[in-house]
């Protein structure tokens, strides 16, 4: 399987993402300001104790003073707990910040989610984007609490040091310090040849995952066709892959970290060497000398870590430059600058022409005029494929029109606020999506004006109460996977009754085909009569009852109204309607008559 | 702890590799410590006036014990680490070998990604036993012991002293270890739930715009974003106390030394050097004291880990050749007998095939017609044993299949399932899969009869073009007829085909038809379909409706008879008219 974008690693620093990712650090300035202070103080406090060290050993030790030396050892306990205290509160204060930006940025992430339009969740898999707002997110949350801040405290750190070497003894500073260069060149060569054997691995996993991931969804397939055994051993050879490269990686560790130990050592090594023979010249103390050979432990770390943190930076850069382009993206469908208020409707519905293409030219409705009165039912018929759900997705504005006009109330849709428009319109979709969370709450989607009482009298309207008071916890029972635990039929009728909870002028209905018992078909039916009186209602049709209701039926094939008018009329016709009936809904009578149930038509 | 004994013969293996390591770690040790001594020399030598060349001697004597530590130290990790990496790869290949030994119905009770977290991530914390705990929890323990030995033999009183707190050191890394791990769970269940409620506000996105529930959803995603704030600050609060309490505990030690070593040297009870050499192996002890704590938490882990690998090793393998199977069964000819089969589905309340009678001659052609859920799919894959029946018995020219070795079974039998599936590889190797010594042309050939061959030509590297890369994907009907490519490429006494034509146009399905009747000849085969044109010429059409065969004969026959299958033909004619309006 090949690796998509989000494999894909570059710099580690890029300067204008590093200061629109820092923007998001301004609500927090102040506490940023204090972070860095406490840094810059605690940083200082590390380096203090070897020089401590080296007062207590010249100046109390060797010239025996007791209380000289009580003194220090009180002075290295209060700095001990002080330091203690700071690093606390630092780390504290810096990751509590981190969170904060992490917080903020997801929210944000997920709000501009919220106003995107259809167009572009058609484009973009539900996967890639849930990465976004959880994953990538994430990976920041490591460069702002562990990387950006501990390579600042270790520059103080180093700055510390520095001064306090340099100030004890300049030359000794310089003979020790000329092991830096090659401390930098080894740390610089591991760097990369780790990263390179790095990637490798992480080339060598995702192919090893992508094996896995494909070959345990086949592997039926692959025990029908008896091809196990080759299975195993292109596994086998992903997995040797895989394996030596991460033997790589430990090559470069098992020769990194005892070279760093050699540099090291060289470093006390010209400290013995050189130093000792200055005390013994008396140009040094023994204090010094023992204070340099604690200084060098400390130095080397800081410049030893370097190459983790620089793989931080990178992933939170590619991070932050998926999420800043999702960020950027404006395919929403926008609300006009001056908007006509929508306070009330009366449901006259009238599409005038519509033209609409899902890309560019490929038009799947051609020139489509109707109107309906308000209060009427309006059936749409056709074939998979003829327009019926295009139809039903422009009149909510999930997709813009082309060409025409689509109006409500005589008022073009797209001169008033989306908000506005949707509140007045209910969809009941073919496929009922039920969220995770209790029955009431799937009726009211949280809107809290839809009281307790109203719930009940919705669900009693559309039959649903029965069910769900049999539930062990009625209206507070929890709907568990998308619904899993009700029947296909339970869950139209939650569908209905929360479409009939917001008691909208306009109705969608998009009736579902599966097959569902006699009891409940009649249950249902009722419901839809139920939802259908009084308001404009729209609906792609199955049963034959809701047609047989309807005011008009519009006959869409190929993209076009072909037919429209009452039942009896279009028969007369025997046009395309005539032969649609026989097809799908003429069983339906039968079934009728016999008592028994139309399954599902498509086989 | 248990469930880790099963990694015995993976340490039995490389045992030498180990031991070789436990050796290096004993040595890279034993050179790091005497650093401090010679430190220590230095020191005194200070006072006692050594000369320069002295000086110069125990520098190099430094550096020649690191690089002679540093050597060994290499060696460890090319031992111990490798050695663990290759215990990881053996276990891996285990467990895949193992997954493939296991039946259809436990892949129906267990998700692939389930699967996958065990292949990696408990795979992953196994190996991080195996590696990384194993090395340090050895080197430590020597280390300790040495540097134990050295520091009471420069002065017991100041050691037993300064080592005073340490042990508290592995005690707290122990349990804040653990408080960690389940702040961290806790993190880990809150960041899914993030996840779960992204996914399913993005899966629902129509329903929250059509209601307007926008700002709904995004005060929910808040309240699960502040949760997962406050877990994470709670986790923080730990994390932010750790290290303090460490250092202050390690200060706590450097300062006795001082303070008592001090005292000491100042009464000349001690040297210089001896204090010195006391504060460099404090320092030497911390990690060890902290990797103690550390390794008991990856070990628990482990552990854990393998628990839960272990579930799926102990999982037999449930359809496999058995004492009745007759290996002497090489050849089949295809006369396949269902007598008074019936099969339900594991917990399911409903058989999902009811007293199955057929017999069908080798070399005849069954057409299968039924509704969604009628049974049709459930019927063939009994065919090569994807389910063992319990009612009833299946022959093959008279032989029950349970007799018939599975791989014999199975290699007569050309299947194309009604879900396709193809591997990320070249068309060439998915249409020959796995056909040891396949000609190049029965590839080609098979190919053009699934009329696959025009597609094929249109890629750019033709049967070589890997499927899936570069954005080369197939349509669902060209999937199909590579499918069917697959199934015919074997050469099968039998041939089922589930739904093969579901995503192929009617005209193409025609022209294929007609290429196979030649095919097929030979061949036991079912053709399985919502079309009545697809089986309209089959020997013999069975209707099947809620697992039971309710009308069998020939095309003409059914129609005649005024059934399930003559009322479809109505309105297959029928569709076809209103798409020629």
């Amino acid at each position: 399987m090949a690796m998509h974008d989000d494999e894909i690693l570059g710099k580690a620093y890029d300067a204008s993402l590093m200061r629109r990712l820092l923007s998001y650090l301004k609500p927090y300035r102040t506490y940023v300001v204090a972070a860095i202070v406490l840094n810059i103080l605690f940083a200082a406090m590390g380096p203090l104790r070897p020089y401590l060290t080296k007062i207590a050993i010249d100046d109390y030790i060797i010239p025996g003073d007791h209380t000289g030396l009580m003194m220090i050892i009180g002075i290295l306990f209060g700095l001990l707990i002080l330091q203690g205290f700071l690093q606390y509160v630092m780390s504290l204060v810096t990751e509590w910040i981190g969170q904060k930006a992490i917080f903020d940025l997801r929210m944000q992430v997920f709000k501009h989610l919220q106003k995107l339009s259809l167009r572009f969740f058609d484009k973009n898999p539900i996967g890639r984007l849930v990465t976004r707002t959880t994953n990538d997110v994430e990976s920041l949350n490591d460069m702002f609490s562990s990387g950006v801040v501990t390579i600042f405290s270790d520059i103080f750190v180093i700055f510390w040091i520095l001064i306090f070497m340099f100030f004890m003894s300049w030359e000794l500073s310089l003979v020790t310090l000329t092991v830096l260069p090659f401390l930098f060149y080894a740390t610089w060569v591991f760097r990369r040849k780790a990263r390179d054997a790095y990637r490798q691995v992480r080339k060598h996993l995702a192919r090893l995952n992508a094996f896995l991931q494909e070959h345990i969804s086949g592997t039926i397939v692959l025990q029908i066709f008896s091809r196990e055994k080759k299975a195993r051993e292109q596994f086998e050879r992903i997995n040797s892959e895989y394996r030596d490269a991460y033997m790589h990686s430990i090559f470069y560790h098992a020769v990194f970290y005892p070279v760093v130990e050699l540099i090291s050592a060289v470093a006390i090594g010209l400290i013995i060497w050189y130093g000792g023979g200055n005390v013994v010249q008396g140009a040094l103390t023994i204090g010094i000398l023992i204070s340099f050979i604690q200084y060098t432990e400390m130095f080397f770390r800081p410049i030893r870590d370097l190459a983790e943190k620089y793989n931080i930076m990178q992933t939170a850069m590619a991070s932050s430059e998926r999420i800043f382009k999702l960020l950027d993206d404006t395919s929403i469908i926008p609300d006009p600058g001056t908007s006509v208020p929508l306070d009330t409707v009366e449901g006259e519905v009238e599409y005038r022409n519509v033209w609409f293409a899902y890309n560019s030219d490929e038009y799947v409705l051609r020139d489509v005029s109707f109107h309906v009165n308000p209060g009427e039912t309006v059936a749409l018929v056709g074939a998979t494929g003829a327009g019926k759900t295009s139809i039903i997705n422009l009149m909510t504005r999930f997709y813009d029109i082309r060409k025409g006009e689509i109006l409500v109330d005589g008022i073009d849709i797209r001169s008033v606020r989306k908000a506005d428009l949707r509140n007045h319109i209910a969809i009941v979709l073919q496929d009922v999506f039920l969220f995770s969370g209790d029955i009431k709450n799937n009726i009211t989607l949280g809107d809290d004006s839809i009281t307790m009482d109203r719930v009940r009298e919705v669900c009693a309207a559309v039959g649903a109460d029965k069910f769900i008071e049999r539930l062990p916890n009625g209206y507070d029972e929890s709907v568990k996977e998308r619904g899993a635990t009700l029947s296909v039929g339970q869950k139209q009728l939650l569908s209905f009754a929360r479409a009939l909870a917001v008691d909208p002028k306009i109705l969608i209905l998009d009736e579902a085909t599966s097959s569902v018992d006699t009891e409940t078909e009649i249950l249902i039916q009722k419901a839809i009569q139920r939802l259908l009186k009084g308001r404009t209602s729209i609906v792609i049709a199955h049963r034959l009852s809701t047609i047989q209701r309807a005011d008009k039926i519009i006959v869409m094939h190929k993209g076009r109204i072909r037919e429209i008018g009452k039942h009896h009329e279009l028969l007369a016709q025997q046009g395309i309607y005539y032969r649609l009936y026989q097809l799908q809904y003429k069983d339906q009578i039968e079934a009728q008559t016999n008592g028994v149930v139309e399954k599902n038509s498509s086989l | 702890m248990d469930s880790l004994y099963r990694l015995k013969p993976y340490f039995r293996r490389h045992r030498w590799l180990l031991a070789a390591g436990f050796v290096a770690v004993l040595l890279s040790n034993v050179f790091e410590v005497l650093v401090p001594l010679i430190i220590r020399e230095a020191v005194d030598g200070l006072q006692e006036g050594a000369t320069m060349r002295d000086f110069f001697g125990y520098g190099a004597m430094v550096v020649g014990v690191t690089a002679l530590s540093g050597i060994f130290s290499f060696i460890t990790r090319q031992t111990i680490i490798v050695a663990s990496r290759k215990m990881e790869y053996e276990l891996r290949n285990d467990f895949y070998a193992h997954l493939q030994t296991l039946s259809i119905s436990f892949y129906n009770n267990t998700t692939t990604g389930d699967l996958m977290a065990h292949t990696t991530n408990d795979i992953n914390q196994v190996r991080n036993f195996l590696g990384p705990g194993i090395m340090y929890s050895t080197s430590t323990f020597i280390r300790f012991v040495i540097i134990l030995a050295i520091m009471l033999s420069i002065n017991p009183v100041l050691t037993l002293l300064a080592l005073l707190p340490l042990p508290l050191i592995s005690v707290i890394v122990f349990y804040i270890g653990r408080i960690v791990h389940k702040k961290t769970i806790r993190i880990q269940e809150q960041f899914s739930n993030i996840t779960s409620r992204a996914q399913e506000n993005l899966s629902g996105i129509r329903v929250i715009k059509a209601f307007t529930r926008e700002q709904f959803e995004i005060d929910q995603f808040k309240n699960l974003g502040e949760e997962y704030y406050r877990r994470n600050m709670g986790l923080i609060r730990t994390q932010s106390l750790t290290r303090p309490v460490l250092y202050l505990l390690v200060g706590i030690s450097l300062i006795i030394v001082l303070w008592y070593g001090g005292l000491s040297v100042i009464d000349g009870r001690m040297t210089l050097g001896d204090v010195t050499a006391m504060m460099i192996y404090l320092g030497m002890l911390i990690w060890p004291m902290i990797a103690f704590g550390w390794v008991f938490n990856i070990i628990q882990r482990a552990a854990a880990s393998m628990g839960r690998l272990n579930k799926i090793f102990d999982k037999q393998p449930d359809i496999i050749d058995g004492p009745e199977t007759d290996h002497s069964i090489k050849d089949l000819h295809g006369n396949i007998t269902f007598k008074n089969v019936s099969f339900s589905y594991p917990g399911a309340y409903e058989p999902a095939l009811k007293n199955i009678k057929l017999d069908i001659p080798a070399g005849k052609t069954v057409g299968v017609i039924g509704f969604t859920g009628s049974g049709k799919s459930t019927l063939v894959s009994l065919i090569p044993r994807l389910y063992d029946i319990a009612d009833g018995e299946i022959l093959i020219d008279g032989k029950p299949i349970k007799k018939i070795p599975i791989s014999t079974l199975r290699s007569h039998i050309g299947y194309v399932p009604q879900e396709t599936f193809l591997f990320s590889e070249s068309i060439r190797e998915n249409i020959a899969f796995g056909q040891n010594g396949t000609e190049k042309h029965l590839v080609e050939r098979v190919a053009d009869i699934a009329h696959l061959s025009g597609d094929v030509d249109d890629f750019p590297k033709k049967f070589d073009t890997i499927i899936g890369e570069r954005g080369i994907t197939l349509s669902g009907g060209q999937k199909q007829r590579a499918s069917l490519a697959r199934a015919l490429a074997r050469d099968p006494k039998i041939l089922i085909l589930d739904d093969a034509f579901s995503a192929v146009d009617t005209y193409t399905e025609e022209s294929i038809l007609s290429r196979l009747r030649d095919e097929i000849r030979e061949r036991t085969t079912f053709l399985i379909s919502h079309r009545i044109s697809t089986v309209k010429q089959a020997d013999v059409i069975i209707v099947l409706d809620n697992g039971v065969i309710v009308e069998r004969g020939t095309h003409e026959e059914l129609v005649e008879h005024g059934g399930i299958y003559a009322s479809l033909h109505q309105k297959q004619l029928l569709e076809k008219e209103l798409d020629e309006m």
